[in-house]
């Protein structure tokens, strides 16, 4: 058991779908388990790298500290990672806030809309929530990044594919159906 | 805020215990639920819980970024909040901008195939919580061994079980690329109607599977059922508390997964409004915000903030509706009310039954359309006058989903607000928090197991941390133990 190469997974500023689009991979996840074991995932309860992984698998790019320090915890502990997603390739969609100051996204949501009741007139601030950055950034700003599946999401053909070539020591060659989005 | 360059390395508080005696326990992240959710308990120097909270840590600002961006692109932007129930946020953004163009009524065929998307992302959502987030929970125990309690270890122990939760979830995920083109962020649903309808070729392949389909749904449901009753006294005092409830109901009073208007009621069940429009829901609901959480707290107005919270999602359903208009699903409602003899259901994990009564019903409902040939019209699209402004409601599976946009006469977005399910669950949530940590935590030595209790009460809800983060942040599940004046005593992130 304990020599099948060991993956982790972690949605950092993504919405999950990715994560959903290794799921799509059906019947097939039962495959996956005979071929490696899962290390830390949301999808299980490991919360910490119990030791060193073959593979990490980066859903989301990096929109507060926290981010960032988990995204350095798996690089340090996998040796390959992949950017899994357009939010870990660029940033995705929450990078559109990069050309909007934070604070004008935090009024909007806190002191503005017409449902809000905030009679301190103050945002979230707590040493229980983690900064937030300045812009949303991609994996590779942050770390290096060894592969990059594109797509909202890849399709789980795509991640399927990529992974079973990483695993049996193939080289990653995706045919064009495979990597043309949508 | 803070820029790229200045974090500083982090240094993990795990367990931490102040001078005084008292401590911190944090369980981050929360895992088995989609997104980011820590948890932090404050311990007093006897060791009995003074404090538990749920924090949410995640912020993306959708609210502001939309503006700008022309008003039929925000179906399929807005789905981006959410990679487990995008077609919510597609079709809900798509049914205000319905509205924002002026067309009240769409073409039978473009109805019925939102209506057939929607249920069969309501079918692999409920699936995918039962069997691959939850069941490890159910069947093994709310202690058992971290290696095993997974939807991996499921399918070692149970690989009948295991193998019925991939395939139903997968057909769902198939009715959702059918009618969205996708699996996941599809572009089915435009303003004004759809982008295609069912081919008897698809509605075929569909046909072929629904009766092992309805097996299936009917086998999850007897499991949810027979687990409640068989557990229900350790079950019925779990993390529960007595709470208003919200959700959609059609004119008739029955429960309408998609479209109607908004019914609330108290903890006995009286009505506090009814029918309530789309276009109302500001009149009636806010969302208080507090300091230590990017999750806002919605509120029923009239109530006012201390007690006009309330619940969403399937238990709430279930207690809000006169009926189901599907005739199995409407017998195992009728089960499951007898229960409570016919008063609201609290327990908050019962929330496991009726979300199964549900997943039957989208099944139904599914066969329901599929013999349906308005699917295979081709009158798609429907016109009428720009309004600038547009709201809708619908039935999220995680509950009650609000979007809002006013859109300018350059057709691009000027406002937006949403408040999405996991929001209006944010008091609920905490509240059973705060309720398994005292009853499990106080006074005994932390395990493991004992914070995955505090993770099992959250788990009922299936929040969804992504969704409920839309407007700026990420939420990992920690507990934290601070004493009474706030230092922290321990840190407890789990595995």
């Amino acid at each position: 058991m304990s020599e099948k190469p060991k993956v982790a997974t972690t949605s950092l500023c993504g919405c999950f779908g990715c994560h959903m689009s290794v799921l799509d991979i059906d019947e097939r996840i039962l495959q996956l388990v005979e071929l490696i074991e899962f290390s830390r995932s949301p999808i299980n309860d490991i919360k910490r790298f119990p030791g060193r992984c073959a593979i990490g698998l980066i859903e989301g790019g990096c929109c507060n500290e926290e981010n960032v320090h988990v995204l350095r915890d798996f690089r340090e502990h996998c040796d390959i990672l992949i950017s899994v997603g357009e939010c870990a390739r660029t940033g995705g969609i929450p990078a559109l806030r990069n050309g909007i100051p934070l604070q004008e996204c935090l009024d909007e949501a806190y002191l503005k809309g017409p449902t809000v009741y905030n009679p301190s007139g103050k945002v979230p601030d707590s040493d229980e929530i983690p900064l937030l950055l300045n812009r949303v950034h991609p994996a590779h700003e942050v770390v290096k990044i060894d592969y990059h599946l594109g797509g909202c999401p890849p399709s789980a053909d795509t991640i399927w594919a990529a992974l079973v070539a990483l695993l049996t020591n193939k080289p990653v060659e995706l045919p064009y159906d495979l990597i043309k989005y949508d | 805020m803070t820029s790229l360059n200045t974090i500083e390395p982090k240094v993990e508080e795990r367990h931490v215990e102040a001078t005084n005696g008292t401590r911190r326990v944090v369980i981050e992240p929360v895992t088995r639920v989609e997104g980011h959710g820590k948890v932090v308990i404050h311990l007093d120097e006897k060791g009995e819980v003074s404090q538990a909270r749920l924090h949410i840590v995640e912020f993306r600002g959708f609210e502001r970024f939309v503006q700008g961006r022309p008003y039929w692109e925000v179906p399929v932007l807005v789905q981006r909040l959410c990679g487990i129930c995008p077609v919510s946020h597609h079709l809900a953004a798509a049914k205000a901008m319905d509205m924002v163009i002026g067309v009240d009524k769409l073409t039978p065929t473009a109805e019925k195939m939102r209506r057939l998307m929607h249920y069969g992302q309501t079918y692999q959502s409920h699936a995918l919580h039962f069997f691959h987030l939850a069941s490890p929970d159910l069947l093994f125990g709310f202690d058992a061994d971290v290696a095993v309690r997974n939807v991996i270890g499921v399918a070692a122990a149970h690989p009948e079980l295991a193998v019925q939760g991939v395939m139903m979830r997968k057909f769902g995920q198939e009715v959702i690329k059918a009618t969205a083109g996708k699996k996941i962020h599809g572009t089915g649903a435009i303003p004004g109607g759809i982008n295609k309808n069912l081919s008897i070729a698809e509605r075929d392949v569909f046909l072929k599977d629904i009766e092992q389909q309805m097996t299936w749904a009917r086998g999850a449901l007897k499991v949810a059922m027979d687990y409640t009753v068989a557990n229900l006294e350790k079950l019925a005092p779990f993390g529960t508390f007595e709470s208003n409830h919200a959700g959609l109901v059609a004119p008739d009073g029955a429960m309408d997964l998609y479209d109607g208007g908004l019914r609330a009621i108290d903890a006995d069940g009286n009505i506090i409004f009814d029918h309530m429009a789309p276009a109302k829901y500001a009149e009636f609901l806010a969302e208080e915000v507090r300091p230590w959480s990017y999750m806002k707290f919605p509120f029923i107005r009239s109530i006012g903030p201390e007690n006009g919270w309330y619940r969403v999602g399937p238990l709430s359903r279930v207690n809000v509706c006169n009926r189901i208009d599907t005739p199995e699903a409407e017998e195992a409602r009728k089960v499951f009310m007898a229960v409570t003899q016919n008063k609201p259901n609290h327990i908050t994990m019962a929330y496991h039954w009726a979300r199964m009564i549900e997943l039957l019903h989208s099944a139904e409902k599914i066969v329901e359309l599929l013999h349906d040939p308005d699917l295979q019209g081709s009158d798609l699209m429907a016109k009428g006058e720009f309004r600038g402004e547009g709201m809708a409601i619908i039935e999220a599976p995680r509950g009650s989903l609000f979007h809002h946009y006013r859109v300018d006469e350059n057709d691009q977005v000027t406002m937006a607000n949403l408040i999405v399910s996991t929001t209006s669950n944010n008091e609920p949530m905490n509240r059973a928090v705060s309720s398994v940590a005292k009853t499990y935590l106080s006074g005994k030595t932390i395990t493991e197991g004992l914070l995955n209790h505090i993770e099992v009460a959250i788990r009922a809800y299936d929040p969804c941390l992504s969704c409920a983060t839309h407007a700026l942040g990420q939420m990992p599940l920690v507990v934290d133990l601070v004493d009474h004046e706030g230092n922290v005593l321990d840190h407890k992130a789990k595995g």
